[in-house]
């Protein structure tokens, strides 16, 4: 099933290479064990069984120095979807769709996404916990969105095309001194969701927090996400996508693969290199190039699964 | 008897022994002594609005020292909404877009703990004397 003789090397470099690059990188899953190689090297000419796309952090409502209408840049990003030679099957939006969890906040993201004209579903960040209900707003509106309803939070599983899909919830009810949580509760559920799952059913993973500790000083991981790492140890490919960090990081552990999209409203700082995470201001002209979008393709007789990540600019 | 001098004396002696290095601690925080020198009763003597400024995801000062019966207001002064969460859950504040603010009175002596909801690395607290 895996291919533990792949080199290594190659992949990590690659994978350098494209955090790098920052746009048209291609990285995939190769019978589960991960690969990667550059758009235009010809692997990404053969047509994926299927596609979807992952949007995240548009915090619709701000209106600071760093973006002063990230209503305008959410709209870019929907026309380039729109634009794109095929059409996803559905798109997965990885949390801060709002900035203040406010009612026309969120009105405005549905009515801006819904002119992509493909299904969307949303995991929440903490930016959509900030309603009086602490986090009814985003159940009474996405709640119902995965087949089956939400559990929880706001947690769900679908499948599509023999791919299992998970969403998690890491950003309710936060401990103090803490990072990301996913709490017992949705542990003991992730436990049932995956057990006597084929360790060959293809795993993707979504959640707003990163799944792994990207910079602890600033509260960039979630403080219990060892115990569903370890739940998904077993299986031949796992791909794990998170937002929350505007920017790009990736990791590879065993066959698990982690990615952080792009923001669509504004760049926030590399780990340790300012004060605090937030928000960054660049000169004008720079920031479409520091949003996007990420693109995923599964092909089915490859086993393979390729991301690519596309600015605004 | 010079009027900081009677300030110390007079914290000294509503303070809890427990503490000993409260009184020192709390006239240098009140400063100026013809602000703090009390010319009625020390129960209503503070008059200076303790506050709490958030920036750059930090609460300042991370430890806020009070007298019972003295209100917090807590300012956000970043670019991100941030909130204010006891850990005991005796208050929270709502969300505190840019500039917002929040406030809370503490009627009795005691540490109260807290962090922000959205970014729990965030954390300060209140030391309230009697």
């Amino acid at each position: 099933m895996s291919d533990p003789d792949h080199p290594s090397t190659t992949r990590r470099d690659a994978l350098k290479c494209m955090a790098w690059a920052g746009t048209g990188a291609l990285w995939a899953l190769n019978g589960g064990v991960a690969s990667s190689t550059m758009l235009g090297a010809g692997t990404a000419a053969k047509p994926a069984s299927f596609t979807f796309l992952q949007i995240s952090d548009s915090h619709v409502g701000f209106a600071k120095p760093a973006n002063p209408d990230a209503r305008a840049t959410l709209r870019e990003a929907v026309a380039k979807i729109a634009g794109m030679p095929v059409k996803p099957d559905f798109i997965v939006h990885t949390g801060d769709i709002t900035q203040l969890s406010r009612d026309s906040e969120f009105d405005d993201a549905d009515q801006i996404l819904r002119e992509t004209g493909v299904q969307t579903f949303f995991v929440p960040g903490e930016h959509d916990m900030l309603d009086e209900g602490t986090g009814k707003a985003f159940l009474a509106r996405y709640g119902k969105n995965a087949p089956g309803g939400s559990q929880g939070a706001g947690w769900f599983n679908f499948d599509h095309q023999g791919v299992h899909f998970i969403g998690l919830v890491n950003v309710a009810d936060l401990k103090p001194g803490g990072m990301g949580r996913l709490g017992a509760e949705q542990i003991a559920w992730l436990t049932r969701d995956l057990a006597g799952r084929p360790a060959s059913t293809p795993i993707i993973v979504l959640a707003h927090i990163p799944l792994w500790t990207v910079y602890a000083e600033w509260g960039w991981g979630t403080d219990d996400a060892a115990q569903a790492l370890k739940l998904l140890a077993r299986f031949g490919s796992v791909s794990i996508l998170n937002g929350h960090i505007h920017q790009i990081a990736q990791k590879v552990e065993g066959r698990m693969v982690f990615h952080t999209a792009r923001s669509t409203a504004f760049p926030q700082p590399a780990p340790g290199t300012a004060p605090s995470p937030g928000p960054q201001t660049v000169p004008a002209g720079q920031l479409h190039a520091l949003l996007g979008i990420t693109d995923v393709a599964f092909q089915r007789g490859a086993e393979r699964i390729a991301l690519t990540d596309s600015t605004l600019a | 008897m010079n009027r900081l001098l009677f300030t110390l004396l007079l914290a000294a002696a509503t303070l809890p022994a427990a503490i000993p290095a409260a009184p020192a601690r709390h006239a240098h925080h009140a400063a100026p002594a013809q602000h703090t020198a009390p010319v009625a009763p020390a129960k209503s003597a503070p008059t200076a609005a303790p506050s709490v400024h958030i920036s750059n995801f930090t609460f300042n000062p991370q430890a806020l020292k009070i007298r019972a019966g003295q209100t917090v207001t807590w300012v956000n002064d970043d670019d991100i909404p941030h909130n204010v969460t006891a850990v005991d859950k005796s208050f929270k504040s709502k969300v505190l877009d840019t500039g917002e603010r929040f406030s809370f009175t503490f009627p009795h002596a005691g540490t109260y703990a807290y962090f922000c909801g959205l970014h729990p690395h965030m954390t300060g607290k209140v030391v309230v004397t009697a």
